[in-house]
């Protein structure tokens, strides 16, 4: 009997536990901070405390003196083997950039930026002998505040003349996608509506669970480098193309990696500097970063200005979208950096039928940490600006948030639909959504309470927020990419090993740093070839196993990856047709597969796919001319992007005389196509809601004036806990993609991406009795307060974010400790 | 992050704490280390000696003292919490514990480091202050007894010498007090922006005493005086609560930070302190 008689329903659309979290949840695991090779040296950084400052001489000799230190590196000393770091997206032909080595050279453009490495045979006496590196540095005026780097009043880097990095334009009328967004605004202006605002979006840090590490061993063939990274392969090739290593003497290995958000789509100086030191003194090397050096020197994201102006016929029908955006690059280009605000730009028209569009940015430096992606990457930002001005809209004419929505989305009989803003929306249903979630959330019940509590002027208000949101994920076809100047492509690889004893290999290019792809990859592997889920063994994150891959971002494992495994895997099977043919003296026509098992049609005879495994390994029977081999490969480029979208409502309570927010409810309708594993998805939208809410309510980098990052640790840099949540109401409605096999669309950052706007909107909802239009993000209980008293003559609530943060430790202990110090040294290496 | 080298020792006597303590040049006592270890972490302190209290048994526990209870300073943030006579003899105390930080540091941090770090914005300042705690300082020469308004002396300053430990806490009953504690936070997990400790006795509908402790208003915790000499003899009701309320931030000169500026804490100081008192009320 084979295992395939018994095959039970399909797998896809189960609730399937997921197979990785045992090890992950128990730690019964290797991170890449357990690793320990023989002879392992570990490096500790010293790190500038200026954010722009010349570097006018290092003393190492005390620190290199230190017991069991090996050496100290500064930026001279590997000046010429660092190389640059890479930014693989140029935006525009004459973008401009400063050089960015891994340890700084004779300026740091910073604070957290690395000025000197030490090497120790120990991490504490490595971290001791970085106090001790003596730097001195001559101050340089940072440049700050975004919109004043803007205007070049203070330059980042002075050699670059500016610090607009480069200007990057759509437009409809250009690109034949639709009309003039001037003229628009010039007939709304005169007849219409025009509405004109400026939101912020505050600079946020992905703050992933696991810091990330690196190690590298230089003592076999080739250099093997463990990272806690999403993107081995880009960090493999980054390394043969930066250190000039040749790419096949390298290997790197993501073992488990906790969490990344875009945090960990990096080449980072980190992982850089581990591989200079390593190969330069042929032992392993580790660097494990600290939570402060994580927060302060891994890349942030968000950060922008957005000036918008939206025009609309009076009765609310909307004419033309212009966007304006400056965009906070921070002190260098990374490796996406760039681009971050450009993948918004295909999005600011959202689910809504926009005549005319136009899309400007500015990439500008400043002197803080450089920002890159971060969970959504441009898409949130842009849902944020269309769903707040759709908002404004509706109270502007006077109508229902939704009504207005409804009046100017997509009709679902209108997709395939062409955007203004170039994109092909493949499929959508936004009533459906819509409708639903209006259902659950009780919408118009919820509206009728806010009313009451409107009329009966209760301290406690109510405010629903509204947002729907559609977004280009699974990133993406190669030829797009390459229209945007992207340096790579978009494809991802897959391979399916049958094993001689019936199990399977899947191995895959994607990366997985908490998703859950072991588990739902081996669903639809079980589906495809009908053996047992527990058969499936998904292996990645190891360039000399997953010799092939693009890596983890941008909703792409699935819709991407996902594709490509089913392409494998039917190839699978028409390699083993002709073998079963063979095996069943039956002409392979007659061979139907179903259910893990080849049969002949009209007669019982059949073989399982087991069979025909352990059948190839002998090879002993064989067909002539056919390989013994059922392994197969696939590369799946994507023909276009997958357009999830969903409605999400959130109603919140104010408390007017405090300022302080609760959220009362939360409802999501997503529409995320079929849904491989229905639990991996409620995970994925709970956790990226808490995100988005998160931006909305908590979450905000901010650097003092003289370029110090004050939200330097979890005290001020608030992180939800499960505490901070409600149980948010999670459903869906299923229009599948039509542009993969499986239908499926990306999940991974839709919760992140609707939320931030839903949850302003509801705050902006229940003030807008009291004048408020707006209250810029964190919405924190002192601007709600402030906005609310506004027109008592306090501020607007939209007022920067100023002042230290609060200590918590005694600072006397720190004045004792550098009395008599040099104090430069001592801020310079103690984080 | 990794701190510097220090030498450890956990003396199982006061005696032995104590004579470590003035031996070593420069030594830091750890309770449950949950502020002390991010300050050796972050290396903003290298002491070093380390003198772990955790194994003084004597510094455990809670117990009953005629007209007091007497809390030792060893004993965890989770024991306060859940200690019968600490609910029954000074309620403000277990209703402040509650919300302090999040359950894993209340398993650690003690009720003796928590008052002797001092931190302005730590919670349980507020209530001692507010109950006249007393505070039991123990060092070689003997054993004094500081008030709790002379045990806060500043930002993260109090009464305690280098050289003595701060052994238990002597709190006045008060059985029968309705209490409350209303801290204001962003994220649960938060030191508060601003928060109230209110203790009252209400006799027939009547506030016949009241006290008040405030929390982050200053670089000390601070008692409201004039809000608890204006609630006496007053109902407790919304309007008269109110009405005594306003002048909470009287004197007060709390900070400005990322969590809110000085005026905006002075406005929250009244509304948290009519809110605490009418909860404690019962109103
Ligand atoms: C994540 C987090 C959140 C927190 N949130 C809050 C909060 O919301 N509210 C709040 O009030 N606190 C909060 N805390 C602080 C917590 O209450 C600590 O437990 C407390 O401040 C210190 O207590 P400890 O026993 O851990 O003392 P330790 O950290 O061991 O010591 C603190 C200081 O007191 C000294 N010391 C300790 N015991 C004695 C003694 N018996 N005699 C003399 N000196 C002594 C030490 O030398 C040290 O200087 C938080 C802490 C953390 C880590």
């Amino acid at each position: 009997m084979t295992v395939t008689e018994e095959a039970a329903a399909p797998q896809i659309g189960q609730e399937r536990r997921r197979k990785e979290d045992q090890r992950l949840i128990t730690g019964r695991t290797r991170w890449t901070d357990n690793i320990v090779l023989n002879g392992m040296l570990h490096l500790a950084m010293v790190r500038s405390p200026y954010a722009h400052a010349r570097i006018t001489n290092i003393e190492t000799a005390e620190a290199k003196a230190m017991p069991n230190v090996v050496t100290v590196l500064t930026g001279a000393d590997v000046a010429e083997e660092q190389g640059s770091l890479p930014n693989a997206w140029p935006i525009t032909e004459d973008q401009k950039a400063p050089p960015h080595p891994s340890i700084a050279v004779d300026r740091v453009a910073f604070a957290g930026e690395i000025v000197a490495v030490v090497v120790a045979r120990t991490a504490a006496e490595a971290r001791d002998a970085a106090d001790l590196v003596d730097v001195d540095y001559e101050e340089l005026p940072p440049a700050l505040d975004l919109k004043e780097a803007a205007e070049d009043k203070t330059l980042a880097h002075p050699d670059l003349g500016t610090n607009k990095s480069a200007f990057w334009q759509f437009d409809s009328a250009d690109a034949g996608t639709g009309g003039s967004v001037d003229e628009a605004i010039e007939a709304a202006r005169r007849d219409g509506i025009l509405i004109e605002r400026e939101y912020r979006q505050q600079r946020l840090i992905p703050a992933f669970m696991e810091p990330r590490s690196v190690v590298c061993d230089p003592t076999g063939e080739q250099l093997t480098v463990w990272s806690a990274t999403q993107v081995p392969h880009f960090v493999r090739f980054f390394i043969a193309v930066v250190l000039g290593v040749p790419e096949s003497k390298v290997r790197v290995i993501a073992p488990d990696v906790g969490g990344g958000f875009g945090g960990k789509l990096q080449f980072t100086p980190e992982e850089a500097i581990t591989v200079v030191v390593a190969r330069r003194l042929g032992k392993p090397c580790k660097y494990t970063e600290t939570r402060s050096e994580s927060l302060m020197s891994g890349h942030h994201g968000r950060d922008q200005w957005q000036r918008l102006t939206l025009a609309a016929t009076k009765d609310g029908t909307v004419t033309g979208l212009k966007v304006d955006l400056l965009a906070d690059m921070g002190a260098y280009l990374g490796l996406v950096t760039s681009g971050i605000p450009i993948l918004g730009a295909f999005m600011f028209n959202g689910i809504y039928k926009f005549p005319a569009y136009q899309f400007n940015c500015t990439n500008v430096f400043t002197n803080k940490t450089w920002t890159d992606a971060y969970r959504g990457a441009g898409r949130p930002e842009a849902t944020y600006a269309i769903e707040r001005m759709m908002t404004e809209l509706a109270a502007e004419v006077g109508v229902d948030p939704l009504e207005i929505r409804e009046r100017n989305w997509i009709k679902h009989e209108e997709f395939p639909f062409s955007t203004v803003a170039g994109l092909e929306y493949d499929t959508g249903n936004y009533e459906a959504a819509t409708e639903k979630a209006k259902r659950l959330f009780g919408y118009d019940e919820l509206r009728a309470e806010q009313q009451r509590r409107r009329d009966a002027k209760d301290p406690v208000q109510l405010g629903i927020g509204v947002s729907t949101f559609t977004e280009m994920c699974g990133l993406a076809p190669s030829r797009v990419l390459g229209s945007l100047r992207y340096a790579a492509g978009g494809w991802e690889h897959a391979s399916v090993r049958m094993l001689a004893t019936g199990k399977v290999e899947v191995v895959t290019g994607a990366s997985a740093h908490g998703q859950g792809h072991e588990t739902a990859f081996s669903q639809i592997v079980a589906d495809r070839l009908g053996v047992p889920f527990e058969d499936v063994e998904v292996l990645h994150g190891d360039t000399q196993i997953a010799h092939k891959g693009l890596d983890t971002y941008g909703s792409r494992s699935l819709t991407v990856g996902g594709e490509a495994l089913v392409k494998a895997a039917d190839k699978v099977v028409e390699k083993a047709k002709p073998i079963a043919a063979h095996l069943l003296e039956a002409s392979v026509d007659d061979i139907e597969f179903r259910q893990g098992r080849f049969g002949v049609r009209g007669t019982d005879k059949g073989l399982g796919i087991a069979e025909i495994a352990l059948a190839t390994f002998a090879a002993h029977d064989f067909p002539e001319g056919v390989e013994p081999t059922l392994d197969s490969d696939a590369t799946y480029d994507p023909v276009n992007f997958s357009f999830p979208h969903g409605t999400h409502l959130c109603a919140m309570e104010i408390d007017t005389e405090t300022g302080g927010v609760t959220m009362r409810k939360y409802v999501c309708v997503d529409d995320v196509g079929t849904v491989i594993n229905p639990l991996i998805v409620a995970g994925q939208v709970h956790g990226g809601l808490v995100q988005g809410i998160a931006q909305a309510l908590w979450e905000e980098a901010v650097y003092d004036d003289s370029g110090t990052l004050v939200s330097a640790s979890f005290v001020d840099y608030l992180v939800p806990t499960a505490a901070d949540t409600i149980s948010y109401g999670v459903s869906h409605t299923t229009t599948p993609s039509i542009t993969n096999t499986l239908g499926t669309k990306g999940v991974g950052e839709a919760g992140t991406i609707a939320s931030t706007p839903a949850v302003v909107n509801a705050v902006v909802d229940a003030l807008r009795p009291f004048g408020v239009i707006d209250v810029r993000m964190p919405c924190t209980p002192e601007r709600i307060y402030k906005a609310i008293h506004a027109r008592d003559g306090a501020d607007t609530g939209g007022a920067p974010t100023v002042g230290a943060a609060g200590p918590h430790f005694d600072e006397a202990d720190t004045a004792d400790r550098t009395a008599g110090n040099d104090s430069t040294d001592q801020n310079g290496s103690s984080l | 992050m990794i701190p510097a080298q220090f030498e450890y020792v956990a003396p199982t006597t006061l005696e032995d704490a104590l004579q470590a303590l003035s031996e070593a040049g420069d030594a830091k006592i750890i309770a449950g280390g949950q502020s002390l270890l991010p300050v050796l972490r972050m290396r903003l302190n290298a002491p070093e000696v380390v003198i772990d209290l955790g194994r003084i048994e004597s510094l455990r526990g809670v117990r009953d003292d005629g007209d007091a209870i007497v809390i030792g300073a060893m004993t965890r943030h989770a024991d306060v919490l859940t200690d019968p006579l600490v609910r029954e003899n000074a309620f403000v105390i277990t209703k402040a514990v509650e919300v302090l930080a999040d359950p894993q540091v209340r398993h650690r941090g003690t009720f003796g480091g928590a008052l002797a770090h001092a931190d302005p914005a730590g919670d349980l300042g507020a209530p001692a202050l507010a109950l006249d705690a007393e505070f039991v300082v123990a060092g070689q020469g003997g054993t004094r007894t500081v008030a709790a308004e002379d045990f806060f002396v500043d930002l993260f300053t109090t009464a305690l010498e280098d050289t003595e430990i701060l052994t238990e806490v002597r709190i006045p009953k008060r059985a029968g007090w309705g209490a409350h504690y209303e801290k204001f936070v962003r994220v649960a997990h938060q030191w508060p922006i601003v928060a109230v400790a209110a203790a009252v006795r209400v006799e027939g509908g009547t506030i016949a005493e009241a006290r008040v402790g405030l929390t982050n208003m200053g670089s000390t915790p601070l008692r409201a005086r004039a809000v608890e000499q204006a609630l006496v003899g007053q109902p407790a009701t919304d309007e008269a609560v109110r009405a005594a309320a306003a002048s909470a931030a009287e004197g007060t000169n709390p900070p400005s930070d990322l969590n809110g500026d000085a005026d905006y804490r002075r406005h929250l100081a009244t509304v948290l302190t009519r809110r605490a008192v009418l909860a404690a009320a019962g109103a």
